[in-house]
């Protein structure tokens, strides 16, 4: 099976606010009988702040984790967060067609007393590929226990997943690769266990993550819009595939609330989340309780849980 | 309009007269209304050259107008005045003064990349904002932005030790910001997740602010990554003739 064995790389965010994310990620994993190695010493991608101080060194940070991954013996490492995956995604893209980034890695892995990592050697994925490639919808039809019972569901993407496009050679190769302008992924595997998708326009819209704290009327604005969209839309939940966009949502529809006086009453949980349940795993299980946003009474009322 | 002529229609660039008569015809009020004539004699040339040596700028001259990037951008959708498409514009024609006039919006970019992703010409127009905010600071436009502190709070910790912890993050931004800890969503926020975390991980997170999350042996490249940032910002300092010992 493919991707059976893949080195994971949770990230920062995963080990704090995105724990639900990471204890999820795990149960699914688990679930499916898909095996997950957890990089040995791994260090931040940088997020969305350490480019802004250098990009080259964001190419280093993520150059790093790679290396790593390709001395555990690993072809393949996978990341839930968009932010890691883009990192990495770009890192790859970067030491393939720029010489000077090439240059900087080098230099700095020698100095730091690791093996430069080149181009080509561990592939980056994201857990919607992890769960697709391996599983797919067919294995996952056949596995699903209770599933999700017709909620209805908008998923979102953020920025992160296809932008740019030239760092993910691999997407918009025609039928079944996955699209930069309207990705599928989630949609595809939401809909297989049981969920009815609904048709969401801001799928790759902006939650002003990198401003969340710095410039937080602009991301409530941004937040406010997606998730009355989704309500429009006649979402009951929001699916999330990033611990950056889902705290972000979180955050922000308290935020809209208290500072706005707008209330919104969608749903907020991670893919990982809903998967493991519809695959009959316990809402405690995957980290229902320690999402902000309250949707246990939802689940319940939907005989998901 | 050509957009080099927005400035032109300014308020305070247009006049009009109450009481107006030209050979017999009167033509007071908006009949008289016009563009205060002006001169263009401050180009800075280099401006363009500075933001394309700057992280991010590199591709800046490859961009013919399109406008792409103005139509694709999240924070145009929000603020009509924040427009990429016009700065780059600005940059590139070495309007300084109008540019400097968008000094406090600039920083705004939230990097979600959809001018890049619609440039047909791979101008990297979000890298374009991040030189152009960096330059402004650079050359003393503007103090650094709330984003360019949470930056530097985010970038030292992950130089520091490898990895970040969420709460230090948190309490050097509000701090270095000068903002309160206890503004009633924050307070929400933590009570959020102090009830609903599980035991376990909060006690682990507690932890994490006295014993800070490591990557073990990070030592050498910490070193090696700090050597790399004072070479940079000596190369950023120089490329705008700025002495290279100063002050950030």
């Amino acid at each position: 099976m493919k991707h059976q064995r893949v080195a994971y790389y949770p990230g920062c965010a995963l080990e704090g606010t995105g724990h639900a994310y990471n204890r999820s990620t795990k149960a699914v994993g688990k679930a499916l009988g898909l095996d997950l190695v957890e990089l040995k010493n791994w260090n931040c991608c940088g997020a969305m702040e350490v480019k802004n101080v250098d990009p080259k060194l964001q190419t280093y940070l993520s150059a790093r984790n790679l290396s790593i991954a390709e001395d555990m013996g690993f072809d393949t490492v996978m990341a839930p967060c968009n932010g890691c995956y883009h990192n990495l995604k770009k890192a790859e893209y970067d030491l393939a067609n720029d010489e000077a980034s090439r240059e900087v890695t080098g230099r700095l892995s020698s100095k730091a007393g690791h093996k430069t990592y080149e181009a080509g050697k561990v592939e980056t994925i994201h857990a919607l590929d992890w769960i697709k490639d391996s599983v797919g919808e067919e294995g996952l039809k056949t596995r699903i226990k209770g599933g999700l019972k017709g909620l209805k569901i908008a998923n979102y993407y953020g920025c992160m997943y296809t932008r740019p496009r030239h760092i993910f050679p691999e997407k918009d190769k025609g039928p079944g690769s996955e699209s930069t302008y309207k990705p599928h992924y989630m949609d595809d595997l939401l809909a297989a266990a049981g969920a009815e998708i609904v048709e969401y326009p801001l799928k790759t819209a902006c939650c002003g993550g990198a401003h969340t704290l710095s410039d937080s009327d602009t991301s409530t604005r941004l937040v406010l819009n997606l998730l009355t969209t989704a309500e429009a839309c006649g979402a009951e939940v929001i699916a999330t595939e990033c611990p950056t966009c889902h705290t972000g949502l979180e955050m922000h529809q308290m935020r809209a609330e208290k500072v706005f006086g707008q209330k919104t009453t969608v749903k907020i949980l991670y893919f990982t989340q809903l998967l493991g349940m519809a695959l009959g795993l316990s809402a405690r299980k995957v980290g229902v309780h320690e999402n902000m946003s309250e949707s246990q009474d939802l689940l319940y009322e939907r005989g998901i849980v | 309009m050509p957009i080099h002529e927005k400035s032109l229609i300014r308020p305070e660039n247009l006049v009009t007269h109450e009481h107006l008569t030209i050979d017999g015809v009167d033509v007071s009020g908006h009949w008289s209304t016009f563009i205060n004539s002006r001169v263009v004699t401050d180009y800075n040339e280099e401006m363009e050259e500075e933001i394309a040596a700057l992280p991010g700028g590199e591709f800046i001259h490859r961009c013919w107008q399109c406008g792409s990037c103005t139509n694709a951008c999240t924070v145009n959708a929000l603020n009509p005045d924040f427009n990429p498409r016009y700065w780059i514009y600005l940059i590139r024609m070495g309007f300084e003064d109008e540019l400097v006039r968008d000094k406090d919006l600039i920083w705004q970019c939230v990097s979600c990349n959809k001018c890049t992703y619609a440039c047909p010409r791979d101008v990297n127009p979000e890298g374009v904002m991040k030189a152009t905010t960096h330059w402004l600071e650079l050359k003393g436009h503007t103090r650094p932005k709330p984003a360019a502190v949470f930056d530097d709070v985010f970038a030292s910790q992950v130089f520091e030790t490898g990895k970040i912890e969420d709460g230090l993050v948190l309490r050097q931004f509000f701090a270095r910001t000068g903002q309160s800890m206890f503004q009633s969503w924050l307070i929400a926020l933590v009570r959020g997740l102090v009830f609903r975390l599980p035991v376990g991980l909060l006690t682990k997170l507690g932890l994490a602010t006295l014993f800070r999350p490591k990557t073990r042996g990070w030592k050498k490249a910490r070193l090696a990554i700090e050597d790399y940032v004072d070479e940079r910002h000596a190369a950023d300092r120089r490329a705008l003739g700025l002495d290279t010992q100063g002050a950030e």
